[in-house]
């Protein structure tokens, strides 16, 4: 299972290798038996997958095209809505969630022949940077077990890393697909905002929420990114920009690129980020690339002005868990606004809890100036930073994450300092700009590092490029 | 101090939300060393800035679907058995909840 690409399989269906059902048995297996070490998965759902793999392989004894996905065993982030199985947001307000339709990411991996093998553990409600904000207990990182994966997609990471599935969905709002894709070692894109209907997703913060791809190469990622791009009447945010060829497009000519490397990205990271990423950027010199300084001015106000936004999204987003149409209620006798408050204050964990006071007190009467409109000026302050960029660079490079993946437990204690991980991938989502995670060697430890590219909105193709010659050099 | 403990309590029941006590001390020096770092917002010029709520494409353009609303026509939606099969408690085709008047 772990040497599998969409291209092996593709080829070995094609050959008569093997079968698409030969190869969801083998992915299901290899899972469950691999699964109690990281506790990636939440749930492995055989009946979908072994269904979806029949169809793979009686489309090709038909010589009919099975879709760019074929027989691909896949994984998708438990924030993403599967029909008839279980979805919980990894919280015990969905615990017993089966929802009643498809999320439209997973609908188009489906029809292109993607082969879901299960849902993948996440911080709960997708807030948090470590998974360790599960209900259902924290994953650990396959590189090195008695460390967190990243978060909140921490399940999609790993079991790319672990070799227990092939590609997987993430979501990312503030950096919960990059930060996990560097702790892990595997690439993981966070795309334009609007280029993936958010139809399906579980809401966390509605003008930052993404779906993304997690993969072992950029090709992959670039792959499973195609196939779920593109307008969807069901999400009002979906671009209609067309959908380019992304993985055709790469060509591995990088030459008289000219990339940007943003002085306030490097101060808050340590020795081993600081020189990978300084490697980095010398290794694309050499492919003929032009590296300059550039400034970001506002990125020093990203964390407050990210954690304001998001919060006060998420307390909205998060009203509709009360115990009525959906999930957990409180089994204490009251009245109805009774029943609202204890459900909640029941069915949600420490960190949800946390954000949804923050969020709803930014946005109270008397701090909504200070606080919320302050923090929506900031943020189009953080956009401009990136739009003057790219009227002079082709692509910024940064470090994902000021330290590679730290120890579980380390930082669970202290909300300020567990924010800090965000510090480098939240402008990029502020923004709304495609930016991805690409593997640059590893720290102390063997802990991997990775390398953010990000390029203007709707420029994922150049950022593919970039990534894969980067990935191949 | 930002924060006092009637504020978390006055805050958590707007937000309906019911925290113990230990959660109430906890939540106030959690939101308050948050909120701590919030207030270097203050120090950004953002004079004459416009806010920035979404990231919209196409907005300017009044043929751009993103933008628009879209056209006003009656589509299926679940069917009432099925939205109510996740309900914790359901009857006759309703919700159920709680009393909601007290006498």
């Amino acid at each position: 299972m772990t040497r599998h690409t969409i291209q092996s399989i593709r080829e070995g269906l094609r050959a008569k290798e093997f079968t698409a059902v030969e190869v969801a048995r083998e992915a299901l297996e290899f899972a469950e038996r691999e699964n109690p070490k990281t506790n990636a998965y939440l749930l492995l759902c055989p009946e979908r997958a072994l269904a979806a793999a029949a169809e793979v392989d009686r489309k090709l004894a038909g010589g009919e095209d099975a879709g760019a996905l074929a027989g691909v065993p896949m994984a998708v982030k438990d924030v993403i809505l599967t029909k008839g199985v279980r979805t919980t947001c990894a919280s015990k307000m969905l615990e017993n969630y089966i929802p009643p339709y498809d999320a439209t990411a997973v609908e188009r991996i489906e029809a292109a022949g993607g082969v879901i093998i299960g849902k993948t553990n996440c911080d709960e409600f997708a807030m948090g940077s470590s998974n360790e904000n599960s209900y259902f207990g924290p994953v650990r990182n396959p590189v090195a077990l008695d460390r967190v994966p990243g978060g909140s997609s921490g399940g999609s990471a790993a079991v790319v890393a672990q070799g227990t599935a092939v590609v997987s969905l993430g979501s990312d709002t503030g950096g919960s697909i990059r930060q996990p894709a560097s702790f892990c070692g595997v690439v993981g894109v966070t795309p334009t905002y609007g280029r993936v209907s958010r139809y399906g997703l579980v809401a966390f913060a509605s003008s930052l929420d993404h779906i993304g791809p997690f993969a072992r190469n950029v090709r992959d990622s670039a792959t499973v990114l195609g196939v779920m791009s593109g307008r969807d009447p069901m999400d009002s945010t979906s671009a209609d920009a067309p959908v380019p060829n992304y993985a055709g497009g790469l060509n591995g000519d990088v030459r008289g690129m000219t990339i940007g490397l943003p002085v306030e990205y490097m101060k808050h990271a340590t020795g081993d980020t600081v020189d990978r990423i300084h490697e980095a950027v010398a290794k694309l010199r050499t492919m003929g690339c032009e590296v300059r300084d550039i400034s970001l001015p506002a990125t020093d106000y990203a964390i407050a002005t990210y954690y304001i936004i998001c919060t006060a999204e998420a307390s909205a987003n998060l009203a509709r868990f009360d115990g009525v149409r959906y999930g957990y209620r409180s089994s204490a006798s009251g009245t109805l606004s009774e029943m609202y408050r204890n459900t909640r204050g029941e069915g949600f964990g420490a960190e949800v809890k946390r954000r949804i006071m923050l969020g709803t007190y930014v946005l109270s009467h008397g701090y909504y100036d200070a606080y919320y409109l302050k923090a929506q000026k900031v943020r189009a302050l953080i956009a401009r930073d990136f739009t003057n960029a790219f009227q002079t660079v082709d692509a910024i490079v940064a470090p994902v994450s000021p330290f590679p993946a730290f120890r579980i437990g380390e930082k669970v204690n202290d909300p300020v300092e567990m924010y800090l991980s965000d510090i480098y991938t939240i402008t990029g989502s502020l923004a709304g700009i495609p930016c991805m995670s690409v593997p640059c060697g590893t720290a102390e430890g063997g802990l991997p590092v990775g390398l953010q590219i990000l390029c203007n909105h709707f420029e994922e193709q150049k950022m593919f490029r970039l990534a894969h010659a980067f990935e191949n050099s | 101090m930002r924060l006092t403990d009637k504020d978390v309590r006055y805050v958590a029941a707007l937000a309906n939300l019911n925290l113990s006590d230990e959660e109430t001390e906890r939540m106030l020096h959690d939101l308050d060393g948050i909120l701590a770092q919030m207030d270097a917002l203050a120090e950004i010029d953002t004079e004459g800035v416009a806010p920035m709520a979404q990231v919209l494409f196409g907005a300017d353009d009044p043929a751009h679907e993103t933008a628009t609303l879209r056209a006003d026509l009656e589509r299926p939606t679940l069917d009432k058995e099925v939205a109510l099969q996740n309900a914790p408690m359901s009857g006759e085709g309703y919700f159920k909840v709680p009393r909601v008047i007290e006498r």
